[in-house]
């Protein structure tokens, strides 16, 4: 556990969100504390989203308090980035400093000072003249978290940042989820990736409902997942690892 | 050489109702090119032709009345964007075929008035325009426009560029979409209205869409690429009156011809010099 304060950024009692009359998520109750980095596991559907937009405060709790802080930075996937639109790096960063500004100003010295050292800080500084569009996945990953730091915000929702990542990309991404946790942010972090969220600090299971909340150790076993991922589990023979079918990888559209 | 060709370009500026077309088509380019990019990235392209051939029931009674042009144009406009939030609420028929339905029934409607024969003569400006019969008025108008929109786009540029790019999680950035879309919306409502009386219903939206689709071929940058629409919509725009005044064609088509050319041209320049930049590089 890399927690630097006791203080919880987040935290839910008896949760629960939908859209119209659907429940979408329920039952939930957590707290996450800084320097926190929290897995995200369910099935597309299982109410990842709609977590990630109460925290965001896009969408309002039906029922049960959230207690957040006033701004979450969101990384959306990369995938779904518009790559043919004629921005550079450092405008995508730049974004991240739009909601802090009257509507009238638009982003000056100290902004772009900003958005470069937070490029700086994921390694990207030398592209930040580069075209989005023309970057690796990876990078436009990366692009993508600089904004949310220039957001300068406590927590950090991150929505499966880790899909269509080479092995080298996925191993940096995770180092930058270390130092960022380190400088005393929480990471919430939405993945499929049962043997990656073993080494995060904490491992939050959804499907349509909290499954568990708790250490990786404590929740991450064979019957939890199950319960998550409705018995659509493989395990790996002699190993007890359990590993997610391929198909549980196709993002669809939760709402 | 040299003279003659200082000449011709010279000689459309010794006449008055020369130098006001200059004027005008100049004003509404800027207008149309810097806001066509936004309407091209934010995918309107569809819209802005809706909206400019909804308005002309509007603009066709407005002219057999007698009331301002700009008045009927307005009405039509508002008539236009309640019929297809109407049609558009009926589920059976879904958005795009709302859309089309109101459009196609407002314009039929907006030609039956116009064949009529208490119509009035000069009415065919409506469909595609007259750039040289430009007013003190029209042109009052025309810089109010171009200002207002060169404003309005350079102070909102950020939080545009915000929904353009990344429109689900705007709202996630402090940026809302729904606000950018009606901003741009309504600018584009007001270009509509201004241009229509110059380049005519049916030639508007080249003003629009044709400079920035060439913009777009051209830039990598959203600020450069809304200069260089604005600046191909101001040659082209100039082009079109001097093909006009020597070619003896109608000024509004004349305007849009150029206008497409001038895409046409770009495109054809970009892939050669893709295609040679690909051969070099074998």
């Amino acid at each position: 556990m890399s927690a630097v304060a006791t203080e919880p950024l987040i935290e839910a009692a008896g949760l629960r969100a939908g859209y119209g009359a659907k429940v979408a998520l329920r039952e939930l109750t957590f707290a996450v504390g800084r320097g926190e980095r929290i897995a995200v596991l369910g099935p597309n559907g299982g109410g990842k989203t709609t977590l990630f937009r109460v925290l965001l405060g896009e969408l309002e709790p039906t029922a049960g308090t959230v207690r957040r802080p006033e701004r979450c930075g969101l990384v959306p996937q990369t995938e779904r980035s518009r790559l043919d639109f004629p921005v550079s790096a450092l405008d995508v960063a730049l974004m991240g400093t739009i909601g802090r500004l009257p509507w009238w100003r638009r982003p000056g010295r100290d902004e772009r000072s900003a958005a470069l050292a937070a490029l700086t800080s994921v390694g990207l500084d030398e592209q930040a003249d580069a075209t989005f569009g023309d970057l690796s996945g990876g990078q436009r990953q990366r692009v993508l978290i600089a904004r949310a730091i220039v957001q300068d915000a406590p927590v950090l929702l991150l929505d499966e940042p880790f899909t269509g990542l080479d092995a080298v990309n996925a191993e940096l991404l995770e180092r930058l989820t270390a130092s960022m946790a380190a400088e005393g942010r929480a990471l919430l972090i939405a993945t499929h990736d049962v043997a990656q969220a073993r080494r995060w600090d904490r491992v939050l299971c959804l499907n349509e409902r909290q499954v568990a909340f708790g250490p990786p150790s404590d929740v991450l076993t064979l019957d939890v997942l199950e319960a998550t991922y409705g018995g659509a589990i493989v395990t790996l023979p002699g190993s007890g690892a359990a590993i997610l079918p391929a198909h549980h990888h196709d993002h669809e559209h939760e709402h | 050489m040299t003279a003659t060709l200082w000449h011709a370009l010279s000689d459309p500026w010794g006449q008055a109702i020369m130098r006001r077309a200059f004027a005008e088509v100049t004003l509404l380019a800027v207008a149309g090119g810097a806001l066509g990019c936004w309407v091209v990235y934010y995918n309107l392209s569809y819209s802005a032709e809706s909206l400019s051939h909804a308005m002309l029931p509007g603009l066709v009674v407005a002219a057999l009345t007698g009331l301002p042009l700009l008045l009927g144009g307005a009405a039509g406009l508002l008539i236009a964007a309640g019929g297809v939030a109407l049609a558009g609420s009926v589920t059976a028929v879904g958005r795009d075929t709302a859309v089309a339905v109101v459009v196609t029934t407002l314009f039929g409607l907006g030609v039956l008035l116009a064949l009529s024969p208490e119509t009035p003569a000069g009415l065919g400006n409506l469909l595609f325009g007259d750039p040289l019969g430009a007013s003190d008025g029209d042109l009052l108008l025309a810089a109010a426009t171009a200002l207002g929109v060169a404003a309005a786009l350079a102070l909102l540029h950020g939080r545009l560029v915000v929904v353009a790019f990344d429109r689900t999680n705007a709202r996630a950035l402090g940026v809302a979409p729904l606000a950018a879309d009606a901003t741009l919306l309504t600018l584009l409502a007001l270009v509509l209205l201004i241009a229509v009386q110059g380049l005519g219903n049916l030639l508007v939206i080249a003003l629009l869409i044709a400079p920035a689709s060439a913009a777009r071929l051209l830039s990598r940058r959203m600020p450069a690429t809304v200069f260089a629409g604005a600046a191909i919509a101001v040659v082209a725009g100039i082009g079109g009156l001097y093909l006009s005044y020597y070619a003896g064609t109608a000024a509004g088509a004349s305007i849009a011809v150029v206008l497409i050319g001038a895409l046409v041209a770009i495109a054809l320049a970009r892939a050669a010099a893709e295609r040679t930049l690909t051969l070099a590089r074998r």
